[in-house]
């Protein structure tokens, strides 16, 4: 469980340590004094009660002993923190974007990657930010997490010391697939990143259409390669005939530039059978006319 | 002699009889039932939720339902079993029976108001059930309503808001009832400093519940308004900002976690003493930091909120404020020990539930040292550790108190008495069924699962399935101890089945409707055993 993987997980180890040891150093000898008691001075053996006065003394000294203790443990927390929140200036940056459900991480150059690649000793400041509701990017390994927040930018940084795969978890409830909004960090050599960086296409080269959809999370339910996720894929989705509920009733509509509009300004007006209704916000003064059409644009082009 | 002082007032004396008898009320301990038998309802439901995530949870990917489902139940359940159970609780229903007895007055200062706040807690309850049933599915938002998402979902979130507003107003209610009374009704020769403690308990709950609760009040309607009318507080496409609403909402929660735990607190500070037979060790050091904790507690906010962005210098004072509102909760844990020193105890039901509590309460408040202080919060905030953290204060401590409450003050409620062995099994099985559940979430929240997840990673997969056999083996428990009170009449309770030396054990079990023939003069400390 303990790995350093980063420059600072061993002091936010040290912190848990120091917590949990004085925690369990009160919850232990507490529990033995009172079953002490309890056996000691029961009734069949303790007929009479003693009747104590009060101690000044005593309460004096078990209010201040546990304050110290808890000033300490708020300081080693402190300590382990503060270093977090000192930025440093020669810092690689990445900003990390998030909408419900996918991360991506957009490097300098403008160029975006579904996978957070970093390399090694090196520090990265990443700009934390969210196209929709709030997500919270979380690395358990390197004991990090910071909230994307709509409408402003969060940062955290740190240098990764361990090569590795490591799990990016969304840590703030933000909706249906919640649980399923993952990414990788991968760690690797310097070496390794810049061959990588340098082969990532710039995010220019992409079609529109596509930027479009990106941009507003349409990948977090419909996949660009045929699988299913929450919804129907993009994939071949144009022209086709699907099976739909309007109002109750079912009927054959073909996909077709009016029919991807509807589905876009109004959700839930004809809803493909079998699948749950409400769960698609609107994008009517969102997505403009003219984006529209280059989106379908796109779908065309993934027939 | 009239009626109201020879009958119990559990007998009809009033105009109508039966249901409506109940229902028309504004004695005090029938409130306190009525209170009662509502919250063991939603209470029941809740459970049942809960063991039904539990299942859900027990292997990694879909096994009964889809995600959305899950999100919905850890809503409602969330919602009924913090709104509905936990912080009217003990407040409501000990504080309505017990409090009254225990300064020895008649009744409440405001009994019709009393009856009242019942019925905006049952129809705020019910407005937010029915959040189930109507609009566009059940709300998916979980219990802290969090902005933007609660203003942008589809779901029915007005309906489940706008039953917490009115569930508020029950509250506050309650709580400026419960000032009033304390300050005007106490008995002649009873000084604050002659009160016993779980009136001191409900005395700090109370300015909590007048003073905080208004808070989240305004913040739900907010919420309503910027859904309805696109008026922009909180999301920040509409100009608002969402952090504004995790202060707002966590102004009133925070301090919310203190209206339900202080009169779990004031509940085993009665226990206590009387199964040792001692006086309560610490009397003024106890009554002081049940105060403190009120006041400390409104200022330590925002530790919900270390990740959220605020500034390094928000997060340092707030994890220090939160270090400070431990000590006092450290105190009475010394002095209920203290108070066992020397003394001649008994191991009766509502004791054992009591040091049940203390453990629990103690692994709950010890773990929270861990979210208040910054580097580990980081790392844990949001994760199963919170969720195991949580349970441990609300259902650990406050559950565990109020069966112990329930326990201690059957006798006096009802005039019957209970069988004290399956009252020890099921104790049994609660305490070792309670930690199995919720033991394993600190370590999967250590690993680092998030919190709400309807999947997860496979190496999360034991912990999980211990928790869920914890789960069956807690609902096991609670069904032995609910047959074991409610099921048959026991023997007939004597009027001091404990010896306690408190007010209530001086009258009638049950009580009569005017509790007192004659007000009792005080002039000595509770618990006075010399």
């Amino acid at each position: 469980m303990f790995t350093e993987a980063t420059n600072f997980s061993g002091d936010v180890d040290l912190a848990f340590k120091v917590i949990i040891g004085i925690s369990i150093f009160f919850l232990v000898g507490i529990t033995t004094v009172m079953l002490y008691f309890v056996i000691r001075y029961r009734r069949s053996k303790h007929p009479k009660a003693v009747q104590v006065k009060d101690s000044n003394i005593l309460e004096i000294t078990w209010t201040l002993i546990p304050l110290a203790l808890a000033m300490t443990m708020f300081y080693y927390g402190y300590a382990a923190f503060r270093s977090q929140r000192t930025f440093p200036s020669d810092a690689m940056n990445v900003t990390v974007v998030s909408k419900m459900w996918v991360w991506s991480f957009v490097y300098p150059g403008d160029k975006e990657s579904a996978m957070l690649v970093l390399p090694i000793n090196k520090a990265v400041v990443l700009n934390l930010t969210s196209l929709d509701v709030i997500h919270s990017f979380y690395v358990p390994a390197f004991r990090q997490k910071e909230d994307c927040v709509p409408g402003k930018t969060n940062q955290m940084w740190f240098i990764p010391k361990l090569a590795g795969e490591y799990w990016v978890l969304c840590a703030e409830y933000c909706g249906m697939n919640h649980s399923y909004m993952e990414a990788k960090v991968r760690v690797v050599s310097q070496a390794e990143y810049d061959a990588w960086i340098s082969a990532l296409p710039a995010k220019s080269a992409e079609p529109e259409g596509l930027s479009i959809i990106k941009k507003n999370g349409c990948t977090g339910c419909h996949s660009l390669d045929g699988s299913k996720l929450v919804s129907t894929s993009f994939k071949g989705l144009y022209g086709k005939e699907s099976l739909v509920v309007t109002d109750g009733k079912e009927h054959t509509i073909t996909v077709d530039d009016a029919y991807v509009k509807t589905s876009m300004y109004e959700p839930d007006k004809d809803i493909v059978k079998g699948l749950p209704k409400g769960v698609m916000k609107s994008y009517k003064g969102v997505i403009s006319d003219g984006e529209v059409a280059k989106v379908i644009e796109y779908l065309k082009s993934i027939k | 002699m009239a009626e109201t002082t020879t009958h119990s007032y559990l007998e009809n004396t009033g105009r109508y009889k039966g249901l409506l008898s109940w229902l028309t009320t504004t004695d005090h301990k029938r409130i306190g039932l009525m209170y009662m038998w509502a919250m063991m309802v939603f209470f029941l439901v809740g459970v049942i939720l809960g063991e039904i995530m539990r299942l859900e949870l027990f292997r990694p990917g879909q096994q009964f339902f889809n995600a959305q489902t899950y999100n919905g139940i850890f809503t409602i359940h969330g919602i009924i079993m913090i709104f509905t159970v936990v912080i009217p609780g003990l407040a409501a229903v000990f504080g309505n029976f017990s409090m009254p007895l225990l300064i020895g007055a008649h009744d409440v200062a405001f009994p019709r108001l009393n009856l009242f706040s019942w019925y905006l807690f049952i129809a705020g309850a019910a407005i937010a059930l029915a959040s189930q049933f109507m609009g566009n599915g059940p709300p998916d938002t979980g219990w802290t309503f969090y902005a933007p998402y609660s203003t942008q979902t589809h779901t029915n979130v007005v309906a489940a808001v706008f039953g917490a507003f009115v569930l508020g107003f029950s509250s506050i209610l309650t709580g400026l009832n419960f000032i009033v009374t304390i300050h005007r009704l106490r008995a002649p020769g009873m000084t604050f400093f002659k009160m016993p403690l779980f009136p001191w308990s409900i005395y700090a709950t109370a300015w909590i519940q007048v003073l905080a609760t208004p808070i989240v009040g305004i913040t739900l309607l907010m919420i309503i308004a910027e859904r309805w009318f696109r008026i922009g507080f909180f999301d920040p496409s509409l100009g608002g900002d969402p952090i504004l609403y995790q202060h707002l909402f966590w102004i009133y929660s925070h301090p919310a976690v203190y209206i339900m735990i202080l009169p779990a607190m004031g509940v085993i500070t009665e226990i206590i003493p009387t199964f040792s037979q001692k006086r309560i060790y610490g009397y003024r050091a106890i009554a002081m930091s049940s105060l403190a904790i009120a006041g400390v507690g409104y200022f330590v906010w925002a530790h919900h909120m270390f990740t959220s962005g605020i500034s390094t210098t928000e997060r340092w004072i707030f994890s220090l404020l939160t270090f400070l509102v431990a000590i006092p909760s450290a105190i009475k844990v010394f002095n209920w020990v203290g108070t066992m020193y020397k003394g001649s105890i008994s191991l009766k039901p509502p004791f054992i539930f009591a040091l049940g509590f203390i453990f629990l309460f103690m692994i709950g408040g010890l773990t929270g040292l861990v979210q208040g202080s910054l580097a580990t919060d980081i790392h844990v905030h949001d994760t199963a550790f919170v969720v195991a953290h949580f349970h441990y204060i609300v259902f650990g401590g406050v559950g565990f108190a109020f069966f112990a409450a329930l326990h201690y003050w059957y006798p006096k409620m009802f005039g019957r008495m209970y069988n004290f062995r399956r009252a020890n099994i099921a104790f049994a099985f609660m305490f070792i069924g309670f930690n199995l559940l919720y033991f394993p979430q600190f370590i999967l929240g250590l690993m680092g699962m998030p919190r709400r997840y309807f999947d997860y990673l496979p190496q999360f997969t034991a912990g999980q399935q211990i928790s869920a056999v914890g789960g069956w083996l807690l609902l096991v428990g609670i069904i032995i101890m609910l047959v074991n009170l409610f099921s048959k009449k026991g023997a007939k309770a004597p009027d001091n089945p404990w010896g306690g030396k408190t007010l209530e054990w001086t009258i009638p079990s049950p009580p009569t409707v005017e509790n007192f023939e004659n007000i009792p003069e005080v002039t000595e400390q509770p618990y006075n055993y010399d």
